[in-house]
């Protein structure tokens, strides 16, 4: 396992701030409401002193230790964890950063199934105890991009999607690999309603050419920070793409299908001109709305952390996967 | 209520800025002491830019529904708030903008430029903030009587700036648009009330 890092990403790491300070976010988010006018009073009291009259939350999802190889790079400075599980794009759960860990909580993951199929000799179904003990498990701490120009630094747990393509066998025919989110309104609110979920039609589907699934970064994820996956990270099974902008790391996967041809991919439905099939990341295609030349790395440090840096073309994972588009004219295939 | 009767028409006048003051002042400082803390979520720079940025339609809107308010229910005192809502507008547009340079883009020139340029919706909002600028200014009495009868043209730039915000909000948001297009019914609505005042420009 290659981690290319390059000097201008490290941070220091004295300003690591007290996570417990994260558990009076809502609070606080809460009390902003029109104009922050509930904050006056709300936030001249401690959050924490409220917190326990008011606190309506409920249980929280519970994840469990995993058993893996560590990832011994000490060179990333990671996200906290806390971040990481409260900053997240799974519009099935609604649209702002911070829905996904509200509305995820009662999300249901046992049991599961992921089902290989289409173009293979031997199609087969995981059950949710085989997504942790199928294959062994290792932490590859990754750096991920979002397409809106922000991004972390996640150790996740899982094995290389190429373990499991191998299993499964895909015969002469098969191209490429396509993806799918459960689809469950009754669970996954963005589903049932067209407002809360952005106008995005669901499932939520994605693809990858088959080399680029079997490219050994290609990770399926169960776990992050030591422990199987909060539903809000994409419980009990996601991709992990990191050369690749975040929206093609599918969440909560309860398909794959090996496919003669291109799949269609959700985002690139929703606007074609925005979102590539590819979705490389590439500081030199801007997205229309963001320069992709740089990033701002979420980290800890509040408002003044001096956090942008600049993107590298493939997201730094250029030795590795570099290859996989000599042929390809990247600026029309973006 | 028998209390707030009794007032007289300057001592509610009074009130109401004293009461635009805090609603206005308070809620951006109890927003940059979390956020300089890091309790606004894991990402307190997109908090800030769209707080400020909401905050900044939300009292531009409310500048808007002064006179229609005034007028149906015979409160002409309200008119002298006017200003004062309208500058907190300014003002949290200004951190609006702020935000964006110093803490999103961190004070990249280049990249500023290139984005004033190649993103629309931030050339609409920044020409917003620009003709903001203009209508601050010209909003200090002195200058505002010498200005004569060009002053009341210039602020009516403040029906174009609510619009030019509302695209610059539509514009600037991934796929979810419902809270855009709320504001924008809002807009639409306050503008329509001047039907009758856009007309006779056309004449």
């Amino acid at each position: 396992m290659l981690i290319k890092t390059p000097k201008s990403y490290q941070l220091n790491e004295s300003n690591v701030t007290d996570e417990n300070i994260y558990q009076s976010r809502r609070n606080i988010i809460k009390q902003m409401g029109f104009l922050g006018a509930g904050a006056l009073l709300g936030s001249a009291f401690s959050s924490e002193a409220q917190a326990g009259f008011f606190d309506d939350e409920p249980e929280i999802f519970k994840t469990s230790t995993l058993n893996f190889t560590s990832d011994n790079n000490k060179e990333l400075i990671k996200t906290p964890e806390n971040k990481v599980i409260s900053h997240n794009n799974f519009y099935e759960f609604g649209t702002n950063k911070t829905d996904p860990q509200e509305n995820a909580q009662q999300f249901n993951t046992n049991p599961w199934q992921l089902t290989l199929s289409g173009e293979c000799d031997n199609p087969h179904t995981l059950d949710y105890d085989d997504l942790t003990k199928a294959f062994p498990l290792e932490e590859r701490i990754y750096r991920m991009r979002c397409v809106e120009a922000w991004s972390m630094v996640i150790p996740w747990v899982g094995f290389p999607l190429a373990e499991l393509i191998k299993k499964a066998a895909p015969n002469t025919k098969a191209k490429y690999v396509a993806f799918e989110t459960l689809y469950d309104p009754k669970q996954m609110p963005g589903q049932a309603s067209r407002r809360l979920g952005g106008g995005v039609k669901y499932p939520y589907v994605e693809g990858l050419r088959l080399d680029e699934a079997m490219n050994p970064l290609t990770l399926m994820s169960v776990g992050l920070y030591g422990k199987t996956l909060p539903p809000q990270n994409g419980a009990p099974i996601r991709l992990v793409v990191p050369w690749k902008y975040g929206f093609k790391s599918i969440k909560s996967i309860v398909g794959i299908k090996f496919l003669t041809h291109q799949p269609p991919t959700t985002w690139n439905i929703l606007a074609p001109r925005e979102y590539g099939f590819y979705a490389n990341v590439n500081p030199e295609v801007s997205h229309p709305r963001w320069s992709q030349a740089s990033e701002r790395r979420i980290t800890t440090g509040g408002l003044f952390a001096r956090n942008r840096i600049a993107t590298l073309p493939f997201n730094g994972y250029g030795e590795e996967v570099a290859a996989l588009y000599k042929n390809l004219d990247l600026k029309k295939n973006f | 209520m028998a209390l707030k009767l009794k007032l007289k028409t300057k001592d509610k006048v009074l009130w109401l800025k004293v009461a635009i003051h805090l609603f206005s002042l308070l809620p951006l400082i109890n927003l940059y002491i979390t956020a300089f803390n890091d309790q606004l979520g894991a990402d307190p720079v997109e908090a800030v830019i769209h707080f400020t940025g909401v905050g900044a339609f939300n009292l531009l809107l409310i500048t808007l529904m002064i006179t229609p308010i005034a007028q149906r229910f015979k409160l002409g005192y309200l008119l002298k708030t006017r200003r004062l809502i309208g500058l907190y507008a300014f003002l949290y547009g200004l951190f609006h903008l702020f935000n964006f340079l110093a803490f999103e883009i961190q004070f990249d020139l280049h990249l500023f430029f290139s984005e004033i340029f190649e993103r629309p919706y931030i050339t609409v909002g920044l020409a917003a903030m620009l003709l903001l600028v203009a209508l601050a200014v010209t909003s200090i009495s002195f200058i505002k009587r010498k200005m004569g009868k060009t002053w009341q043209n210039l602020h009516n730039l403040s029906y174009l700036i609510v619009l030019l915000v509302a695209i610059h909000f539509y514009w600037s948001v991934k796929s979810d648009v419902t809270e855009p297009l709320i504001y924008w019914v809002v807009t639409v609505f306050l503008l329509r009330l001047r039907i009758g005042k856009f007309k006779a420009w056309l004449k």
